[in-house]
Parts: C-alpha cells; sequence; structure tokens
C-alpha cells in the first residue's frame, strides 16, 4: 500500500467512523439518561433512511431532507413514550427487553411495508461530486460527514454543559429523585434527550445511506451494533468516547478491509467489544463510579 | 399553611405511615422526630410528591396538593433537602447552587450571593466538583441549592446526618437565620435534642403513627422523651 492509497483509506475510514460517531452518541446519550442500550436506536438509523426514500420522491431535496430529520426524531420520541416510559418502575432488564421487540418491530415492519428488496437511497444533488485532493479522489459527503460529525459534537457538548436543559439532562442521568425535588420534569428530559439522539441519527442515515446507495429493512442492524460497540469502546455515557469510538471503529474496519482481509472486519469490531469488556469495562472515558451506594 | 390530614403511605409493601395528621403555620419551624422506620422520611417524600400517598389529604395554602407533580410542588414553593444530601457530585458547586433555581427565569445574582453569605465555604469552592466536598460542605450544598428555589417552606429530612457535633450546630444555626428571614422550616431529625431546641412545634413518630405532640420546650422536658430519644435518665 503506498501513500496515497493509504490516505485514501484513511479518509473513507475517517468518513464511516462519523457516521457511527453520530449513532453511536445517541446509545450513549440514552444510556446515560436511562442506563438502557436503546437495541432498537439501529433501527430508528435504517428508518430513517425510508422516510429520506419517501420524501425524496414527492418533494424537493431541502424539504425532504428536514421531513426525514422532524420524522425520525418524532420516532425517537414516541417509542421511548410507548415502550419505554410506561416501565420507568421496572427492573432494568425489563426496558431493555422491550428494546429489543421495538428492534424486532420496526425491523419486521419494514420488511411488511417495503419488501426486504433493497431500495434505491436518492442522489441528494452535489453530495457525491467527486472531489480530487492531489493524487486522491473521493467525493463530497466523504469529507463532509467528518466536518457535520464534529461540529454536530461541539454543539451537542455546549448544549449539555451549558444550557439549562443539558444542566436537566446531566441531573436526571444521575439521580432521578434528586432533579425532580429541583423541579425538573422527568419525562420532558428523557423525550428531549431521544429526540437529540435520533436527530442525529437522522443525520447520520443521511449521510451514511448516501455512501451506500441503498436501503433494506435489516441495513441498521449490524451498523447499529458496530456502533453500541464504539460506544462502549469509548465508554458508554461519555459523548467525547462515542466520538472517538466511532471514528476508531470506521478507521479500523476500514484499513482492514483496504489490506484484503475484508471477511474479517466485523468480527474485529466484536473483538474489540470483547476485549475493552475484558480489561477496561468502562471504556476510554467511561465514568468512575458506576454505581452509586 | 401546609396542613397534612389523616395520610398513609405504603412504601415497598408496608404501611410506612398509618394515619398521621399535623400541621405547621407559617413562620414556624415544626421538627418530626423519631426512631428509625417511624416513617418520617416517606411522610416528606409524599409532601414533595415522589411517592403517592394512598390516603388522606396534603392541604398547602389551602389547596390540595395531594396528587400534583413533584415539579409541580416546587413550584408552588416547597422544597425538600433530600435526606443523604443528593447533591449532584459530578456538577460544580456553583452549578449545583444554580440547578436549585431551575424552575425560575429570573436573575440569580442576588440569591447566589444570600447562599454565598450564609455559607462562606461554597464560594471559596464554587468550581470545585461537589463530589470532592466534605460531608459537611455537602450539607451545606444542599441547604444553599434548597433554597435557591425561593421556598415559602423548606423541609430537611436528616440534615445532621453523619456530621460532626460542631458543623452540625453550624447548621442549625443557620436554619434558623433562614427562618428568621421568613421560610417556615419543616425538619426530621433523629437528633432529637438539636431539633427540638430549635423546634417551634414538635411531634413524635413511632412506628407511622403520631405519638405525642407539643411545643419543642414541653417535649424536651417530658419524661418518655428523655427516656427514649433523650437518652437520659431522670
Amino acid at each position: 500500500m503506498n501513500i496515497n492509497q493509504f490516505l485514501q483509506h484513511a479518509l473513507t475510514g475517517i468518513s464511516v467512523g462519523g457516521c457511527y460517531a453520530l449513532i453511536a452518541i445517541g446509545y450513549t446519550l440514552v444510556y446515560g439518561i436511562l442506563r438502557l442500550i436503546n437495541f432498537a436506536h439501529g433501527d430508528i438509523f435504517m428508518i430513517a433512511g425510508y422516510f429520506m426514500i419517501f420524501s425524496f420522491a414527492v418533494m424537493p431535496f431541502p424539504i425532504a431532507i428536514l421531513v426525514t430529520l422532524v420524522a425520525t426524531t418524532v420516532l425517537g420520541i414516541l417509542i421511548e413514550k410507548f415502550a419505554y416510559s410506561p416501565l420507568r418502575q421496572a427492573p432494568r432488564m425489563s426496558v431493555m427487553i422491550s428494546a429489543i421487540g421495538v428492534s424486532y418491530l420496526l425491523q419486521n415492519l419494514a420488511t411488511y411495508l417495503f419488501t426486504a428488496l433493497p431500495k434505491a437511497y436518492p442522489a441528494i444533488p452535489g453530495l457525491k461530486q467527486v472531489i480530487k485532493i492531489g493524487d486522491i479522489s473521493t467525493s463530497l459527503v466523504t469529507i463532509l460527514t467528518p466536518v457535520i460529525t464534529i461540529l454536530l459534537v461541539v454543539l451537542l457538548l455546549w448544549l449539555v454543559n451549558k444550557t439549562k436543559i443539558g444542566m436537566a439532562m446531566r441531573a436526571v442521568s444521575r439521580d432521578y429523585e434528586a432533579a425532580s425535588l429541583m423541579g425538573i420534569k422527568l419525562n420532558k428530559t428523557i423525550s428531549f434527550t431521544f429526540a437529540i439522539g435520533s436527530l442525529l441519527a437522522a443525520i447520520g442515515s443521511i449521510l451514511y445511506f448516501t455512501d451506500r446507495m441503498t436501503v433494506f429493512p435489516f441495513s441498521g442492524s449490524l451498523p447499529g451494533l458496530k456502533c453500541f460497540v464504539a460506544a462502549v469502546f469509548g465508554g458508554i455515557g461519555s459523548i467525547p468516547g462515542a466520538l472517538l469510538g466511532g471514528f476508531f471503529i470506521g478507521i479500523c474496519e476500514t484499513i482492514i478491509k483496504a489490506v484484503g482481509l475484508s471477511t474479517f472486519s466485523d468480527a474485529f469490531t466484536f473483538i474489540v467489544l470483547i476485549v475493552m469488556l475484558l480489561i477496561k469495562p468502562t471504556g476510554l472515558f467511561g465514568e468512575k463510579n458506576i454505581d452509586k451506594v | 399553611m401546609l396542613k397534612v390530614e389523616n395520610l398513609k403511605v405504603n412504601f415497598g409493601g408496608i404501611e410506612a405511615v398509618k394515619d398521621i395528621s399535623f400541621e405547621v403555620n407559617e413562620g414556624e419551624i415544626v421538627t418530626l422526630i423519631g426512631s428509625n422506620g417511624a416513617g418520617k422520611s416517606t411522610t416528606l417524600r409524599a409532601i414533595s410528591g415522589l411517592v403517592k400517598p394512598s390516603d388522606g389529604k396534603i392541604i398547602f395554602e389551602g389547596e390540595d396538593i395531594t396528587k400534583i407533580g413533584s415539579s409541580e410542588i416546587v413550584s408552588k414553593g416547597i422544597t425538600l433537602c433530600p435526606e443523604g444530601r443528593r447533591i449532584f457530585p459530578d456538577m460544580t458547586v456553583l452549578e449545583n447552587i444554580k440547578i436549585g433555581a431551575y424552575l425560575r427565569n429570573d436573575d440569580l445574582t442576588n440569591d447566589i450571593e444570600k447562599c454565598h453569605r450564609l455559607f462562606p465555604i461554597l464560594k471559596e469552592r464554587e468550581n470545585q466538583l461537589a463530589g470532592t466536598l466534605s460531608g459537611g460542605e455537602q450539607q451545606m450544598l444542599a441547604v444553599a441549592r434548597s433554597l435557591m428555589s425561593r421556598p415559602k417552606i423548606m423541609m430537611l429530612d436528616e440534615p445532621s446526618l453523619g456530621l460532626a457535633p460542631l458543623i452540625v450546630k453550624d447548621i442549625f444555626n443557620i436554619l434558623k437565620e433562614i427562618n428568621e428571614e421568613g421560610v417556615t422550616i419543616l425538619l426530621i431529625e433523629q437528633n432529637a435534642n438539636m431539633a427540638l431546641r430549635l423546634a417551634d412545634k414538635a411531634y413524635v413518630l413511632e412506628t407511622g403513627t403520631i405519638a405525642m405532640q407539643g411545643t419543642g420546650k414541653e417535649l424536651l422536658d417530658n419524661p418518655k422523651i428523655k427516656e427514649a430519644y433523650l437518652g437520659k435518665k431522670n
């Protein structure tokens, strides 16, 4: 592999990693506030793909993008409202089983409604435009993805650390009861968290599928699992951790594919999960004290 | 001001509070004392909306607040400074103070200054993470945080828990000061001696019912109380 090839692959890896990071943040945010691994998150990402396909068919693309973002956000809020919030007092395991149920529901609903055949993802004008930097040629979306990802993470960190609703999110994720005693509304704060997670998944979905070009009912499940690994790697609950984890998984995966071990790339991701859980279960930036006494 | 009528609360399958009634008048310091498991904490938790009573009524300024949620209860001017302090350890001291005023949208400068005046140590540690404070400082922070909602009535659950006697004395002096500035106080304590000295009125809880009531002084002099709660023989 010469230097140009390496840079080419690195760029692709960073781009895939950006998408992964956006999805991983959704896992991390929801885990932070509900201590729940939202297994339906990858499928929300997949449904966002279908939202784009159908809205693009009937309206101009800027509006279609907007509709996709809004619809996905609403979907996330509804899932929380109907599948998770009635289980607020239930053991954590019940909520997790409910999340797995929602995941299967979305996959099968998509199969039923849209068939299992891959559907072509619309080409958003300009995004696939080829760009040449020296000897490396790539598309605009590949360069745009990491830039958008980092901007969104900066914005999100500002939201969480500097605004009132962010303060409420941090309080609720630490201590439900103490947060309620401050007058913070639990359900509102949790809904807001799901809204942000789903919105980021929708943005990730647009960037990811523009590059992949097709969507089918299971196209969310493997990326979903990989992003979960990314979130665990970075330390679940930590936003910078999810960003780093996303980039790490994306870059490693692309490089493994580039050296001719494509069939091994997914296995590698899950080896990362196992190794991380064995040597540092809290991840790179995970919370120091997970259980308070 | 606050009136609790025939309150019953089930908690974890047992009836933690069985039919208690008491009243707090504006400007008073009222204390509920009693041993572990007497139902003191559960009573306060029911008033602040964290647990739902199974029967009875809670009336605040003439309005029935038995069924409303904890966020709205805070907005009505009732605050609970919970047992074990429950500050947010990974927020700074200043953020903890500010979050107490979560429902307010006006300027907080004066209130923050007031907290700093009552507890100068909190100004010194403003930018430190609250989890790094000592127990006494955390309790001060919890009281300051509760004050930030500008409560009409402040309920405190065991503010002396696990603290050195000198610090407990400081905190009780400050509670007195807060009360003199017009905040009604409902205090529950296992440290009956301190609580009764401070209180205008006191109720003794035993296994979920009110066993005795009177002014703080009356109960301090009561031989039964002396034996059961103050550890003095006549």
